[in-house]
């Protein structure tokens, strides 16, 4: 009992010293991770990737400006759209398509956040959900069927792989580093936002929605940034969905995917940055895990597995 | 902090090394090798009624291997739950292409779930035999030379009532009631497709959504539209509702009744026998609950198949009945292939396929395929209620043809 003391401080400070290297650990694995599995594998990685980005918007919104939102299904299918629309109009070059989707999701959210934001957190949660099941209602309808393809989708070719790199890789690792390398700054810009006067601005309406506006917080309008910066990036991931599915149709944007979202959120913990990559392995992986276990109870199953996780991992939830 | 990265590192390469588990023990296999079949429909979700389908041919595979499997070798049915969400459906076929590498795919279901992956298989050249959808675009073999439906389209189904009204109703003004998705729809393109031009004049449609808590409202206008010919594009439940409701209002419509919705069991009962007496349907399916059908060795063999391997399964169910047929259709292909299953010998012996009698189909209705048509089965016969049971009339109806070259998106 008496040398455990001293091997537990040893470990802490073997644990302090190797902590500086986990991020370059993590970013080896990444780059090699394609060059070790096979494409399948690859593609489900991708969408890891892409969910993680969906939540890294989610969490901008919820991590730092604490705002609640049930309908981020709906910019996901936006920025989905907006590149499959684009495609098929052969309107530009697939990787241009990106930005246009993430301007277009950063100037919807900006639009429906100005007026839903007056809203106080529950019933903001309430009308973004009216959002994500109006979506896919709205796509279905005839008058956009033209352009939208109605319930039938749109089909999206193969994005070609850029000429200098068509060597060395295959479609499947160059939309994995596409994606990694899109996070990966979506990552970045995600901290900085939150370090960034106007993080802090939002922080303080998190912590105290009163006492920012008492300290000259324009309470609407950095909520309403919070939801334009937050619609933009889970559109980004929408936008790279469509290139990596090659499909778009309301039925792939269901309600339940917002709340997939959600879910993920929790899984990973609200405010953890990092944590958006769990919430992506937990929506692309535990809904297969539980079918593989019974096909009749896999939503039994699925919430079983839901619960074990957030117990098992309890103090990492609703940190900031 | 970093203790908490760890343990969801390691929750997170737990869950891939299931979710991966398939791939670690492929070298395993026995040497004689199984049939690798694939599938995907939906099990959970908002059309989860279409997972009867799957687990009927679950049960359907069980049954053949038990009984010694095809040609000596067993079928490896995997099936995957995509909750009828296309991106669900691309990444579980890709993993039953690459990971599970099986010999072809098979009666997958929803319309945009197969254009979701119909280049996708192309590109593959994966044999991806009789989808469950209803749509005509897939009778397609230059641009899909893999891919085939297997029952007749809704459009060209919609088509046949229409020709029939046109050909026995004197001044026929149609209505339609159609469900608001890509079922119903597929309807309306194949009744408007006949009308032609003129369309707008003779032709009432109103649609529901599945939503909807009952359709009498939808009843009521196309009474007040002035229609004598009904053409009801409904499932059972919607189908039972119109059927009660014309006959309450005593409209003496000629009606026409989607094939989907015309089990005596499901529907009729439902509506009063009286009520749905003088409907006509065409369909290429027997209907278990109409006894005209309970000596015939197929029907009886179908009921023992339910009895005994698929106990949980209601056999008076449609989608029982189509997954049986189906499967057994899967089954006449492998049991030509001898003990080649590479994707060109599939598709060489599912291409010669010429007037085979599949069990479940009604008499006369025969599968045939060839390099040049993949509508396995394209033709129905017509039908009437007369109070107790559907009674046949005219011959085959050849559905397929009127839609072949026309345009392929029909809800387009």
């Amino acid at each position: 009992m008496e040398d455990a003391l001293p091997s537990g401080v040893a470990r802490v400070s073997l644990r302090r010293r190797l902590a500086p290297l986990w991020p370059w650990l993590i970013a080896m694995v990444a780059l090699a991770l394609p060059f070790a599995v096979d494409s399948f594998s690859l593609f489900q990685l991708t969408m890891v990737l892409i969910y993680a980005i969906a939540i890294l918007g989610l969490n901008v919104l919820t991590g730092i400006s604490g705002q609640f939102s049930l309908g981020h299904g709906a910019f996901f299918a936006l920025g989905a759209y907006a590149t499959a629309i684009l495609l098929e109009a052969g309107a530009m070059p697939y990787l241009l398509t990106i930005p246009a989707a993430a301007i277009l999701c950063l100037v919807a959210g900006y639009l429906i956040g100005l007026p839903a934001l007056r809203l106080k957190s529950v019933h903001l949660a309430l009308a973004t959900f009216a959002l994500a099941i109006a979506i896919p209602e709205i796509v279905k309808l005839s008058i956009f069927e033209h352009v939208t393809g109605g319930v039938h989708g749109i089909l999206v070719g193969v994005p070609p792989v850029p000429p200098v790199l068509k060597q060395a890789i295959g479609v499947d690792q160059w939309l994995y580093f596409l994606t990694l390398g899109i996070g990966f700054g979506l990552y970045l810009m995600s901290c900085n936002l939150a370090d960034s006067r106007t993080g802090r601005a939002l922080k303080a309406l998190r912590e105290n929605e009163v006492a920012a506006a008492s300290m000259g917080v324009a309470t609407s309008r950095y909520k309403a940034v919070a939801f334009a910066i937050s619609a933009m990036i889970t559109g980004i991931a929408g936008s790279l969905c469509a290139l990596v599915v090659q499909f778009v149709a309301p039925d792939s944007f269901p309600f339940q995917l917002s709340i997939a979202l959600l879910v993920g959120l929790v899984i990973g913990g609200i405010g953890s940055l990092p944590g958006a990559l769990a919430g992506g392995v937990f929506v692309v992986f535990v809904p297969n895990i539980a079918e593989s276990v019974s096909k009749g109870l896999a939503g039994a199953i699925y919430g079983l597995l839901l619960i074990a996780i957030i117990f098992s991992n309890r103090n990492a939830l609703g940190r900031h | 902090m970093i203790e908490d990265y760890t343990r969801r590192f390691v929750i997170s390469a737990a869950a891939l090394m299931v979710a991966s588990r398939s791939s670690l023990f492929d070298g395993f296999r026995s040497e004689r090798r199984s049939i690798r079949v694939g599938h995907t429909t939906a099990y959970s979700g908002p059309a989860s009624a279409y997972g009867t389908i799957g687990r009927t041919e679950i049960a359907f595979f069980r049954m053949i291997n038990a009984k010694g499997g095809i040609n000596g070798r067993p079928v490896d049915f995997i099936t995957y739950d995509d909750a009828y969400s296309p991106s669900k459906t691309v990444e579980h076929t890709r993993r039953l292409v690459e990971l599970d590498k099986v010999d072809l795919l098979f009666h997958q279901s929803g319309t945009a779930n197969i254009k979701a992956i119909s280049d996708y298989v192309t590109r593959r050249g994966i044999p991806t035999l009789f989808v469950a959808t209803g749509a005509s675009k897939w009778d397609d073999p230059a641009r899909y030379p893999r891919l085939m439906g297997w029952g007749p389209s809704y459009a060209s189904e919609a088509a046949t009532y229409a020709r029939h009204a046109l050909a026995t109703v004197p001044g026929a003004r149609i209505g339609l009631l159609y469900q608001n998705d890509d079922f119903g729809r597929d309807y309306l393109s194949g009744v408007r497709e006949v009308l032609g031009p003129g369309a707008a004049a003779r032709l009432a449609a109103v649609s529901y959504a599945v939503t909807d808590a009952t359709i009498d409202g939808a009843i009521s206008s196309l009474k007040a539209s002035g229609a004598n010919v009904l053409i009801i594009a409904a499932t059972p439940k919607f189908a039972a509702q119109a059927i009660r409701r014309t006959y309450e209002l005593g409209w003496r419509a000629r009606r026409y009744l989607s094939a989907v919705s015309t089990s005596l069991a499901e529907v009729l009962r439902p509506a009063g026998l009286e009520a749905a007496r003088g409907l006509i349907s065409a369909h290429s399916l027997k209907d278990p609950s109409d006894k005209a059908w309970a000596r015939s060795p197929d029907l009886i063999a179908y009921r023992r198949f339910m009895a005994e391997w698929n106990p949980g399964g209601d056999p008076e169910s449609a989608f029982n009945v189509i997954g049986y047929a189906a499967a057994s259709s899967l089954v006449a292909v492998l049991s030509r292939c001898g003990d080649d299953f590479s994707a060109e010998n599939i598709m060489a012996r599912t291409e010669s396929l010429r007037d085979v009698e599949i069990p479940m189909l009604l008499p006369g209705v025969r599968m045939t395929i060839s390099p040049t048509d993949h509508a396995p089965i394209s033709s129905t016969r017509m039908m009437r209620f007369d109070g107790a049971h559907w009674e046949l009339f005219g011959g085959l109806v050849d559905s397929a043809a009127p839609s072949r070259g026309a345009p392929s998106e029909h809800a387009q």
